[in-house]
């Protein structure tokens, strides 16, 4: 455990004189008391300045009774001051004088923090932890726990260094050997702070691995400059910007600090740096729920709904789709920012998709409502149900990010079986068709269709047409069933495609053949899991 | 059968031979258009057998080793094929045809775009091209510049114009 020791006098003075602010005395100093930090501000410049003080008396006993807990270690009697405290010979070497020390901590008690421009100050007080809270409240989200992130101006990693360059100076001048550098990052004694009083404003913790997301940026515009001579120095490290973005990242600059040279960055900046007029300013206040699943199954009705809109230059060519209706719905309902709908396979806008249906997995970004009881989830599929004929959902449910896998996976691997309704030129009876029912595993080698040449590459693709079964209807026209590998061109097996599909029913008929209707009646995937109605 | 998505243009007495007819097939997605010989064309005269056919047009350049293959579904890849594909003009030529009377005829292009393919089935079976030449027979399948697919069609005949082509070849015959 750390504490605040006699070694740390010195950093704690020659930071103070320069106004940097306690809190980010404390990170120096090494100090991993998170409770700490949450003192009052002025509680710990107090603390501060009574450790400076009393230090000139107590030169011998001290600090280095490492067992008591750190905050004790500065929570030493308070003193009077008196002119002995002003003038000191003590056997440690010289300091700068207490008097002076008192005049800059007076001052700087209203200063902003030289090197935490304010965030560990100002931003973490009641008003501020008030004004954020009522931000995440006015969103109007569903979350349990959340996790809070904050994104600091680049410049702050460059005052870090320049003032730990500057302490670093003043131990060699005083010949004191040098301090460890595992000082605490800022990001990290900021959260200290402000996870419990936001978790207290909240009403729910903070989890690193919540999916509700409250997210702050910091910018301080006055000392945007200060990174640039980091330009010149490590050229290699900024790329030139695209879109007018500054290439002065928080990525840049870090790995530049990592490439200077002490010298360098003692010539071109001030160590340790300088007092800033004003405080950062908080910009963004920004609130993300992680996206949300729901899976189902839909059947299609309609030989005349695409799955997905069809615009094309602009215009809308047919109204409607299978995922704007079944979306429609979910959206309102979970009161999301979009959705991205995905399904196992697709079927033509001419086709219908009977039997258990094909199964669909809905992603929902940035919902505002996440809780939904079964109840619920039956009612919201009852109310899709409702709002249209041409589609029809079941076993509607949510499901995890990972599930949509087992979705996709059938896509590829799993089998469907059609009815297609046929036609051919020459005439047909029952015996010219009978044979095709005893086929089995028929293999095709099937083109890329004509119809889709213009966006998929050509390709040969073997396809195994499982079973069939025949049922005559008349000289010119009989129903196939059939049961295909998943991603058989059905349509192109019936008409050949230019006899670009081999076999075909043409070509095993000995006509000309046609597919005037097409459903299909099962899509063999068993995910998601059949709820009981 | 697959013939009823395609709208059908014509390009009569290509480099002035007379009836030497072609048929571009453009389908309703407005891109692909398949090549095919028009029914005038005197190879589909009866009694004309097909000796040869050959996508070997040139020393440098065969038809048959347009390098359009792949095996994926990625649009990326479908973009990266398409810059391989030969780029034709409205009369470049796709192969060369002798019959058995000695007489040779070119098939041509008609339309700008990238090659996609050739028939290689009439290769095997030459029978075909004749029996079936607005389907199993056709040519080459041709996909046009995207900002080109309407304008292909301004130098082709519609069927109805095509057929007043037919009745003025045969008022002028009698």
């Amino acid at each position: 455990m750390s504490s605040l020791t006699e070694k740390s006098r010195p950093i704690v003075q020659l930071l103070l004189n320069t106004g940097t602010c306690p809190r980010c005395i404390l990170r120096f100093c090494c100090v991993g008391s998170q409770m700490l930090y949450r003192h009052p501000h002025k509680d710990l410049m107090k603390d501060l300045q009574e450790f400076l003080k009393n230090s000139q008396e107590e030169e011998d006993t001290v600090c280095l009774d490492v067992a008591d807990p750190p905050y004790k270690r500065i929570r030493l009697e308070h003193r009077e001051e008196g002119a002995d405290d002003l003038n000191h010979n003590g056997a440690i070497p010289q300091l700068p004088s207490a008097g002076d020390g008192n005049a800059a901590m007076e001052s700087s008690a209203g200063n902003v923090c030289n090197v935490c421009l304010g965030i560990l100050q100002e931003f973490c007080e009641v008003d501020f932890v008030k004004k954020v809270c009522q931000k995440v409240n006015s969103a109007d989200y569903q979350f349990t726990s959340f996790v809070f992130s904050v994104s600091l101006p680049p410049q702050l990693s460059v005052r870090e260094r320049a003032a730990w360059l500057g302490v670093k100076q003043q131990m060699r001048n005083l010949g004191l050997p040098l301090p460890k550098d595992d000082i605490i990052q800022l990001k990290e004694a900021y959260k200290w702070i402000i996870h419990p009083q936001l978790s207290e404003e909240l009403g729910v913790p903070a989890d690193g691995k919540s999916l509700f997301e409250v997210s702050l940026v910091f910018a301080h515009p006055e000392t945007d400059e200060e990174c640039h001579f980091l330009a010149t120095a490590c050229p290699d490290c900024f790329k030139p910007a695209k879109n007018k973005q500054s290439v002065f990242t928080r990525m840049a600059v870090i790995k530049a600090l990592e490439k200077i040279k002490e010298e360098d960055f003692l010539k071109h900046f001030p160590c340790p740096p300088r007092s800033p007029k004003n405080l950062c300013d908080a910009l963004e206040i920004q609130c993300n729920n992680g996206a949300v699943f729901v899976a189902g199954r839909y059947n299609k009705y309609s030989r005349n709904l695409p799955q997905t809109p069809w615009i094309i230059d602009g215009e809308r060519k047919l109204e409607s789709s299978v995922e704007e209706l079944i979306s429609e719905h979910l959206m309102a309902e979970f009161k999301a920012d979009s959705f991205n709908f995905s399904s196992s396979g697709r079927e033509d806008v001419d086709v219908r998709t009977l039997g258990n249906g094909r199964p669909f997995a809905i992603e929902l970004v940035n919902p505002r409502r996440i809780h939904f009881t079964v109840e619920e989830m039956k009612r919201l599929q009852q109310a899709i149900n409702d709002s249209s004929d041409k589609i029809q959902v079941r076993d509607l449910q949510l499901v995890t990010r990972e599930a949509i896998g087992r979705m996709k996976e059938g896509e590829e691997e799993k089998t469907k079986t059609y009815s297609a309704l046929i036609w051919t030129d020459k005439a047909i009876q029952r015996e010219d068709i009978a044979f095709l029912d005893d086929i089995k595993e028929l293999k095709l080698d099937q083109k890329t269709p004509l119809r889709v040449l213009h966006r998929r590459p050509l390709a040969v693709r073997c396809r195994l047409i499982h079973t069939m079964k025949s049922e005559y209807i008349d000289e010119h026209h009989f129903r196939l069933h059939l049961k295909t590998q998943a991603g058989t061109y059905i349509k192109e097996f019936v008409h050949g495609d230019f006899g670009r599909t081999k076999p075909n029913i043409g070509s095993l008929l000995n006509r000309t053949a046609d597919i005037l209707e097409l459903d299909v009646e099962s899509v063999d995937v068993d995910w998601p899991p059949t709820l009981a109605d | 059968g697959a013939e009823r998505y395609f709208t059908r243009w014509y390009k009569p007495d290509v480099k002035g031979r007379p009836c030497e007819d072609f048929c571009v097939l453009q389908h309703s997605n407005r891109r692909i258009c398949v090549i095919t010989l028009a029914e005038a064309h005197p190879l589909l005269r009866s009694g004309k057998t097909i000796k040869n056919i050959n996508y070997q047009i040139s020393a440098n350049c065969s038809r048959l080793q347009n390098k359009v293959s792949g095996k994926s579904k990625r649009t990326c890849l479908f973009i990266f094929q398409m810059q391989g594909a030969q780029f034709l003009t409205e009369l470049a030529p796709l192969c060369r045809i002798s019959s058995s009377d000695g007489e040779e005829y070119t098939i041509y292009s008609c339309i700008r775009g990238r090659l996609i393919e050739v028939n290689e089935n009439i290769l095997s079976n030459p029978a075909l091209l004749q029996e079936k030449p607005s389907t199993e027979g056709y040519i080459a399948v041709v996909l046009p510049k995207f900002e080109e697919s309407k304008s292909i069609t301004q130098g082709l005949l519609t069927q109805k114009e095509y057929e007043e082509v037919l009745l003025k070849r045969r008022g002028s015959a009698s």
